[in-house]
């Protein structure tokens, strides 16, 4: 259960480094973090007996730096695999991050006990993506919505509890009068109506939503979005919106990091990464997204990638797109590109450009201009 | 839709209910078009709003029970599949009428080589020997694009990648040659990237054999590039049905307008909320009276809470179920005409192949 993570707090007070509002600078910063799963082999047992003879190693998130501003909605954008939930999950800890830092409020997450931890998720909240598997489903909407204002010793009393989740429910545009039912009486946009209630029951200031809309119908989707958009602008909320919908991150975001087996390959405001994208993967990322629009549909070249997205226990060397990758020269398979600014703020990881040579079809046939450059500025 | 060249399949007032301890749903109440040959429909709604049971009542595939085919004529070259004998549908299922389902992990039989899983088919319907059944099973697969077929023909499905085993559904679903090819959401549980692969594959092999294409989905987006015709369901009715190109032009019910309103528009401001239809989706076991979409549409009147909508004929091969369904198309019109005066005012015109395709056009 999702909710495992608020369980058994023994105390609500916050260390007073977290408590304190720092609004200079980014809220969140994320230094090179990478997260592997050991999927074994390689030990004397797997050589003896024909097993795997090689360690094999998961790294779902591989080294990704990037901060996260105040109030802003970072989107974070990629296919099935590319380690965007697991970079997610990272930064609250549901899954323990391999190395790298997570700063928050200048404490570094990756490094807190788990009292200290428990203390500092009051701030740090997620929506999860499926709306049936992350509610206990023998719990009421007001035991649900209100666990976490009990674990943190947020109300005194049941009823104050109760008056708290109404409200709660209130906000997110649910019928206070449901206070009393289960999840399975609800649809599954009710249900992510539910799990953002619990979320913002602690009053948070970071919310990782992990594809908060990929289960819901069209129509759903659009009452979903807006509600998280009205809560951000009421509360000055911070969200890192996951999704593998361009369309929906493109509308929600302020800015995009596009992500590819486990790095984070691009990164601009949300219109410049739709409008004016440096790499190739990004490119094709949202040509293959069908437009609304059958005269648009009709005229439109689509860059189809060949292949599929590599398996990420054994990701191509160098640059890991370059399997699949149109522009990809000798270099590329042993390189591995460093996210760099291209233009003032977008970055992107790719040798084949630099910011005298930012569009990769003008770039002579073989060149690297990439590898030229010594005194870019990398991703902080 | 015109009936003028070679009608494939023609399906007329189809109905199927389902019996629960809720009482009778209306999956689907009453749909009716005609396939031409070589076209492509696109049926497209939310979850449960009857797309899905649409097409298993073409193919008699609705469990019964509880569902029950009640009324209608589902006529395939005139002859009508709904008074054939079992084994006579068995003979046209998978042949001549064969279908893609959207999740090819449960498609496809875990514990048989994809091999196996071709060879069957042609052995069955077109009483191949194992030897011929084996050579055509490496060539559907070079033909949907797999690489290095005839290594790979012996895998299991869970060797292959979530696009590779729709590769796969869509190589056993066109074994046969079929005249009709029935995708129910083929893309759904696929990547962008991926998505656009078997797309393009769809399409390029409906080219090259002539086929109809049923497809079925919830995205407006892939319906627009894919089909000629499109019904829009909701509750069990057809909502609207139109050319592709009128549907998107000139909707003439509020709710496709709502839904096409609803999709993410990258030339949409920052900031602006998003146009959402209101509440939630119907209990199809219990409608209200009149119109279902009335408690959350936006034109709405009394009239619409009390009595059913009329299913309005607004141009040629365009209808909709509504009340208002004349004044909501000409208001479509004029909002289109408008745009369009706008576009060629202010902007110089917009070259899509210069683009590439590579970044959204904003202002189309």
């Amino acid at each position: 259960m999702s909710t495992q993570s608020f369980t058994n707090v023994q105390s609500g007070q916050m260390p007073p480094a977290l408590a304190r509002a720092d609004v200079d600078g980014p809220l969140v910063s994320i230094r090179d973090l990478r997260v592997y799963f050991d999927l074994g082999g390689g030990g004397a047992f797997d050589k003896l007996f024909g097993g795997q003879t090689a360690k094999r190693v998961v790294k779902a998130v591989d080294g990704v730096t990037l901060d996260i501003m105040p109030g802003e909605t970072l989107g974070l954008v990629g296919e099935s695999g590319c380690g965007k939930s697991t970079l997610g999950r990272a930064l609250l800890r549901l899954t323990e991050p391999t190395g790298g830092q997570v700063i928050f409020r200048g404490r570094d997450l990756a490094h807190l006990t788990q009292r200290e931890l428990r203390g500092a998720r009051r701030h740090l909240q997620m929506i999860f993506q499926d709306p049936y598997a992350s509610l206990n489903p023998r719990m009421t909407v007001g035991q649900i919505i209100g666990e976490p204002l009990e674990t943190f010793k947020l109300v005194g009393s049941r009823a104050e509890r109760d008056a708290r989740v109404r409200e709660l429910m209130t906000t997110v545009g649910l019928s206070p009068r449901f206070i009393k039912r289960y999840p399975h009486e609800f649809s599954g946009g009710q249900r992510q109506r539910i799990g953002i209630a619990r979320a913002l029951a602690v009053n948070p200031d970071f919310i990782v939503a992990d594809e908060p809309i990929s289960a819901l119908d069209v129509s759903i989707q659009a009452q979903i979005m807006n509600l998280l958009e009205q809560l951000q602008r009421e509360r000055g909320l911070t969200y890192l919106f996951i999704s593998h919908d361009l369309r929906a991150i493109r509308h929600v975001s302020d800015r995009v990091a596009v992500m590819y087996l486990g790095k984070v390959v691009e990164l601009a405001d949300a219109r410049t990464i739709y409008d004016e994208p440096l790499m190739p993967y990004t490119k094709a990322l949202i040509s293959a997204v069908p437009v609304p629009d059958p005269k648009i549909e009709a005229t439109r070249r689509r860059v189809v990638l060949e292949g599929d997205v590599p398996s990420p226990i054994n990701p191509p060397r160098g640059c890991r797109f370059h399997t699949r990758c149109p522009f990809a020269i000798e270099q590329c398979k042993e390189v591995v590109p460093p996210l760099a600014e291209i233009k003032p703020n977008h970055f992107a990881a790719c040798i084949r450009i630099s910011p005298e040579e930012p569009h990769i079809e003008q770039v002579a046939p073989g060149d690297a201009p990439g590898l030229r450059q010594t005194g870019r500025r990398l991703a902080q | 839709m015109s009936s003028n060249g070679h009608t494939l399949l023609s399906v007329k007032d189809l109905r199927t209910y389902f019996e629960t301890e809720d009482g009778t749903v209306k999956a689907v109440d009453g749909i009716s078009f005609d396939l031409q040959k070589g076209e492509t429909l696109g049926i497209v709604g939310e979850s449960g709003s009857g797309k899905s049971v649409t097409n298993l009542s073409i193919i008699r595939l609705v469990p019964r029970p509880p569902g029950r085919i009640v009324s209608g004529e589902v006529l395939f070259h005139g002859q009508d599949i709904m008074a054939l004998a079992d084994d006579d549908v068995r003979k046209i299922r998978g042949k001549r009428i064969s279908m893609i389902f959207q999740d090819p992990m449960t498609s496809l039989n875990p514990f048989m080589r994809i091999s196996k899983q071709l060879m069957e088919i042609t052995q069955l319907h077109l009483g191949h020997t194992k030897s011929q059944a084996y050579e055509h099973a490496i060539h559907m697969l070079e033909l949907v694009g797999i690489p290095d077929a005839r290594t790979r023909v012996d895998s299991y499905p869970h060797e292959f990648s979530g696009g590779m085993r729709q590769r796969v559904m869509i190589a056993m679903a066109l074994s046969c040659q079929p005249e009709l090819l029935i995708a129910d959401e083929p893309t759904t549980a696929l990547d962008v990237t991926i998505q656009a692969q078997i797309l393009e594959l769809i399409k390029r092999l409906k080219e090259q054999t002539g086929a109809s294409v049923i497809l079925i989905t919830h995205d407006l987006g892939v319906v627009a590039g894919m089909t000629d015709h499109i019904i829009v369901m909701y509750a069990g009715k057809v909502f609207e049905q139109a050319p592709t190109h009128e549907l998107f032009d000139c909707p003439g019910n509020p709710y496709t307008k709502g839904l096409l309103r609803s999709v993410p528009d990258p030339a949409h401001e920052a900031g602006t909320p998003l146009y959402q239809i209101p509440g939630l989706p119907p209990d199809v076991a219990h409608l209200p009276a009149g119109c279902p979409f009335a408690p959350r549409c936006e034109r709405a009147e009394e009239i619409c809470t009390r009595e059913y909508p009329p299913f309005v004929q607004l141009a040629r091969e365009h209808f909709s179920l509504c009340h208002f369904a004349e004044e909501v198309y000409a208001q479509s019109c004029r909002e289109r005409d408008a745009a369009q005066n706008e576009v060629s005012e202010t902007v110089e015109p917009i070259d899509h192949q210069a683009t590439n395709g590579q970044t959204r056009t904003k202002n189309a």
